[in-house]
């Protein structure tokens, strides 16, 4: 058993036609990283599949939604001590191929605490394509985003991210519990740690249902802006050395 | 005379109410923190629905003109609390069955963890050949699932 310093976080749900080939992926182009894939309730055979493609599976009960689930990882990450945590979904999304240049990025700016993959900063032109009400959504919460955070934000709903120690404390600590992504970038900027986008390739879902498109837009919409309205007025701490990652841990 | 029905309809109900609400706390269906609750509002609603003059006098002077209409706007406030106090009670249960999910995974995670350990400290087969096993295994079982 090899020490890695390094994870990668697979939440999957049902990805059981995806799983392989993701955490296949992770291994062969980001070997250094440790892969645990986080099933979150599925019913078919996602556990036994990642756990046969050599990742370290989490197994939660029952479905606790994405948030529920990344957290999840986080929490492994924290206790056992991981430097870097990177969020890859498992549904094959993500190329396993830019974790090293997110990698490398967090290692030549040590300031930067979250670096987040961009569909939309492609430099060839490519692109990423989903429907119209989707990109209107994502417009709307960068706008945002961006003005809250007084720095550039082109892709808020990505969920491919790597985060040093402290943001995998944070996260650990306190995650939001549906479409995360961002909820997430707000809590970094409201703890004062940093965060910077890089561009990224992404692919369309090779197999699985978005969390995104299986429920209503309206209520994703309505509920991220009830939280980034609500977040605003929240009074943050930063994140203390000592403090405990969640709330239960007092009582183990 | 309506009057005076509707009063005896109010009392008895608020009291039934108390009533039910005791007997399952002494069952121990229901748990004294949320008790105390709904034994406020039905003993509120109680007071209102047999003090006459209290009830009218109020009524009047908020510019109701039907009292009984004040008892049923008391009422729909006091549930409005009750059901405020049950999605705080929930939202919490919510968080904390989360939390209790992931610890499960996680400590089911390391007792696995442990017991493969275990089983290759005590001599069993190379831990390559259990992974082959069970995948062949696996995939024989997918197979005929198709």
């Amino acid at each position: 058993m090899h020490l890695s310093r390094q994870l990668a976080i697979v939440p999957a749900h049902n990805e059981a036609g995806a799983i392989t080939a993701t955490v296949a992926e992770i291994n062969r182009w980001a070997s250094d990283f440790d892969v645990v894939v986080v099933d979150d309730g599925s019913t078919d055979a996602t556990a036994e599949l990642a756990a046969v493609a050599g990742a370290k599976v989490l197994k939660l009960p029952f479905n606790l939604g994405i948030g529920g689930a990344m957290q999840t990882g986080y929490v492994y990450a924290y206790e056992n001590g991981y430097e870097v945590a990177v969020q890859v979904d498992g549904d094959g999304q993500h190329d396993a191929r830019d974790i090293p240049t997110l990698l490398a990025y967090m290692r030549e700016h040590t300031e930067i605490d979250m670096v987040v993959g961009s569909r939309f900063l492609t430099v060839d032109d490519e692109g990423y394509r989903s429907s119209v009400s989707r990109r209107a959504g994502i417009v709307i919460f960068a706008r945002l985003l961006s003005l809250i955070t007084r720095q550039r934000i082109t892709d808020p709903t990505s969920g491919f991210r790597m985060t040093n120690r402290l943001g995998i404390k944070l996260f650990a600590r306190d995650y939001p519990h549906d479409y995360p992504e961002v909820e997430a970038i707000l809590l970094m900027h409201g703890h004062r740690l940093r965060s910077r986008e890089i561009p990224v390739r992404m692919r369309p879902r090779t197999s699985g249902v978005s969390t995104i498109a299986s429920t209503q837009p309206v209520y994703y919409m309505l509920k991220v802006l009830l939280a980034v309205f609500v977040g605003l007025f929240r009074s943050h701490s930063t994140v203390e050395p000592g403090d405990t990652p969640i709330r239960a841990e007092a009582a183990i | 005379m309506t009057d005076v029905a509707q009063r005896v309809v109010a009392i008895a109900a608020t009291v039934g109410l108390i009533i039910l609400i005791l007997e399952l706390v002494r069952r121990k269906r229901l748990m004294e923190r949320y008790a105390l609750l709904w034994l406020f509002c039905s003993t509120v609603l109680l007071i209102l629905a047999a003090w006459r003059g209290l009830l009218s006098t109020i009524s009047f002077d908020i510019g109701i003109h039907y009292p009984p209409a004040l008892l049923f706007a008391a009422a729909f406030g006091l549930e409005l609390l009750l059901l405020l106090h049950f999605s705080l009670a929930v939202s919490s249960l919510t968080d904390q069955n989360k939390v209790l999910a992931q610890r499960m995974a996680i400590l089911q995670r390391r007792l696995d963890e442990q017991a493969h350990q275990l089983a290759a400290l005590s001599s069993g087969p190379p831990e390559e050949n259990l992974a082959e096993n069970s995948e062949s295994e696996l995939r024989t079982k997918l197979s005929r699932t198709g």
